[in-house]
């Protein structure tokens, strides 16, 4: 197959070490996935509420296959220009000048001088599809919901066939396609021909043995105590109805604060204060006062001497 | 031409009769109906139907009209059935409703067909005659859906369909060809200046464009609403016909997404399949728990890049209180702007009284009739104006 020097995952187990390895704790799913998307060179789809580790899974990828990580964010307005490949006009006019004052202005040669790879500025995602020495890239589209519907036409191209066609100069086609991650955080829907393309996954939250993996593996200072606190804490919060749910990236956030603030067990008053790293609206907060904390405090406790 | 030019005629006619119908066909592809017959040939009814067919029928979305226009147009007249058509009282068109057949049969009706003599069905006396002068029309217009006769209702949602729907555009940042534009296109620049040998640099500019915002319908189908709510759902579907990005929701006592279901292109399909996909139609309100699982669950997938809202309903509401306007409050704020339809609002002297209305007039940007054709065409008007 390819030439890289980290070999891709054998199979589902090597690819959930393989994260694993990398403390990214995944579920058997998201392996799955992961897995078939590396073999079957398709691009990855991953949807699922903010925070819950989709941009992470890129990120663990390039490490741990020790690949090149490419990365696009994606905003409104971005065109061909900043995604894919731009002119170097400068360049390109000195160069017409100095055509011109050797005399040898010849219209037609002149246009595929300068209309050729000399001049070209490689943008991510032209930079993905070039050959690299470490095998091919990791390349992430990250957000692709807050780009605009025209910027996904840039990318059914580029998804379907690894190639991109540059009207001056042809099309420009991968030796050996990256590894595509595409996410978005669902604030609209993406359209349907582009997730034909792809391999669909929807990151949901973790249940709470896994969360509690992933507290241990990302941040080891934690005491067991409070790890296991916080998560059935977190637990119990995305049970209620709150506007915005905590993501695992705020359970983090969380657990990191309360190591900072030299806390050893969850209390009342704590919670109350530390409230603004967990949830993110104004009418969540004010909907948790102290009697609802209290109680919320007193169901997660009882969970978690049920499991022992 | 060689086909028998009454073979051309008719073709000519069931032409007109499918544009009608909702078809998009130019003239071109009328002449090219002809061409494609006298190239294939005038043998069997099959083929002449696919002949038909393939040039006629561009979207997937056309093949039932056509069906139930080729079979109610090309049908076999054979002597007895003249006879029997002539003593039936009414025109024997007793085939199960197919989606598009209603529009079809209309549209043969209007359309003067020659070489098949039609007995037109006795038409009923209309209560009000639409073809009339710009005075009726105008109170026709004015008419409250509610009143209006099943004929009449028909007749309505033949002028919602030719409602002038303008585009809401909003800036985008991306930028677009601008001759006046502030930035300067270098890829273009180059290559113009290429072209005239690289002599001159002329510049081009680009300025940002405009955009299309979403908009996102919300929709009661509650026992209160039951007169406006299907003749709502059919100026939706027409709405969505003219702009691209529209969402519509239906609520009773549950949410109900219909977006999908309301691009079929035929209305009578789309409004079909809406019914099926809600099954609280002419039941009680819960507008709140409705709110609140759009909120929850839909709001920040289709109300992201500036949507407009539109919430239809009486507001009357089973359980109004806190919880009412807390929802209406949330979904106000993620929305670049709330327009609240009301068909209360036809009654001269509307207070807002109600407990439900109350708690929701606070957290709207407007609040409009949607009771009658002029109100739907003032709607146009006013999503059309970007603020």
């Amino acid at each position: 197959m390819t030439a890289s020097k980290s070999p891709l995952p054998a199979s589902i187990d090597d690819t959930l070490a393989l994260l694993g390895a990398n403390n990214y704790v995944a579920d058997r799913a998201l392996a799955t996935v992961v897995f078939l998307a590396l073999r079957m060179q398709r691009p990855l789809f991953l949807e699922g509420e903010a925070g819950v580790g989709k941009t992470e899974v890129a990120k663990v990828l390039a490490t741990s296959l020790k690949r090149r990580l490419v990365r696009l964010q994606c905003y409104e307005g971005l065109d061909v220009a900043s995604a894919l490949y731009e002119w170097n006009y400068a360049a390109q006019m000195i160069a017409i000048r100095i055509a011109e004052a050797e005399g040898s202005a010849d219209r037609k040669r002149l246009s595929t001088d300068v209309f050729s790879e000399k001049f070209l500025v490689k943008r991510p995602l032209l930079e993905a599809l070039s050959p690299d020495p470490a095998g091919p890239p990791v390349l992430l589209v990250d957000e692709l919901d807050r780009a605009d519907e025209a910027f996904e036409a840039f990318l059914l191209e580029v998804l379907a066939d690894f190639q991109v066609t540059i009207p001056e100069l042809g099309t420009i086609r991968a030796e050996h396609p990256p590894i595509v991650i595409v996410t978005s955080n669902r604030t609209r829907e993406i359209h349907d021909a582009l997730k034909r393309r792809c391999l669909y996954h929807w990151i949901d939250y973790p249940a709470f043995a896994r969360e509690l993996a992933i507290l241990k593996a990302r941040l080891p200072g934690a005491s067991e105590k409070l790890a296991r606190e916080v998560v059935a804490f977190v637990q119990s919060l995305r049970k209620e109805d709150f506007f915005k749910s905590p993501g695992v990236a705020e359970t983090l956030d969380w657990a990191s604060a309360l190591v900072e603030l030299g806390a050893k067990s969850l209390d009342s008053s704590l919670v109350g204060d530390t409230l603004g790293v967990v949830l993110k609206y104004q009418d969540d907060i004010g909907r948790l006062d102290k009697a609802k904390i209290e109680a919320l405090l007193a169901e997660s406790r009882a969970q978690l001497k049920a499991a022992e | 031409m060689n086909a028998a030019p009454a073979v051309a005629e008719n073709i000519i006619a069931f032409a007109r009769a499918l544009r009608t119908a909702g078809l998009k066909l130019g003239p071109g592809s009328v002449v090219d109906a002809v061409t494609a017959v006298d190239t294939a040939g005038f043998t069997t009814r099959e083929d002449f139907y696919w002949t038909l067919h393939a040039v006629l029928v561009k979207r997937h979305e056309d093949d039932p009209v056509f069906d139930s226009a080729f079979r109610l147009f090309w049908r076999r007249r054979d002597p007895n059935e003249a006879i029997l058509h002539e003593m039936l009282p009414i025109a024997p068109v007793a085939l199960a409703e197919k989606p598009g057949q209603r529009r079809v049969q209309e549209a043969l009706q209007e359309s003067s067909i020659k070489q098949i003599p039609r007995r037109q069905p006795p038409q009923q006396e209309l209560t009000y005659d639409m073809r009339g002068t710009a005075s009726d029309l105008e109170i026709f217009a004015r008419r409250d859906f509610a009143q209006m006769s099943a004929e009449e209702i028909r007749e309505a949602r033949r002028h919602i369909a030719k409602l002038p729907f303008a585009r809401e555009e909003m800036p985008s940042r991306r930028l677009v060809q601008n001759a006046r534009g502030r930035r300067i296109d270098f890829r273009r620049t180059l290559r113009a200046s290429l072209h005239a040998g690289g002599d001159l640099i002329d510049l081009r500019r680009r300025a940002p464009g405009n955009r299309r915002p979403p908009l996102v319908a919300l929709l009661d189908i509650s026992g209160s609403m039951s007169d406006y709510s299907r003749v709502t759902l059919h100026f939706l579907h027409a709405l969505g016909e003219a702009r691209d990005r529209i969402s519509t929701f239906l609520f009773g006592t549950r949410l109900t997404n219909v977006t999908r279901a309301l691009k079929a292109r035929d209305p009578d399909a789309a409004l079909a399949s809406c019914s099926r996909a809600a099954n609280d139609w002419s039941g009680g309100t819960w507008i709140s728990s409705s709110l609140h699982d759009f909120n929850k669950n839909w709001s920040r997938r289709v109300l992201a890049q500036g949507a407009t809202v539109l919430l239809i309903t009486d507001g009357l509401e089973r359980e109004p209180g806190e919880a009412l306007a807390r929802e209406m409050d949330r979904l106000h704020r993620s929305a670049r702007r709330l327009i609240w339809l009301n068909p209360l609002l036809r009654y001269e002297g509307f207070e807002a009284k109600a407990r439900g209305i109350r708690a929701m007039l606070p957290h709207v940007d407007e609040m409009r009739p949607v009771h009658n054709l002029e109100s739907l065409e003032e709607l146009c008007a006013s999503l059309a104006k970007l603020r």
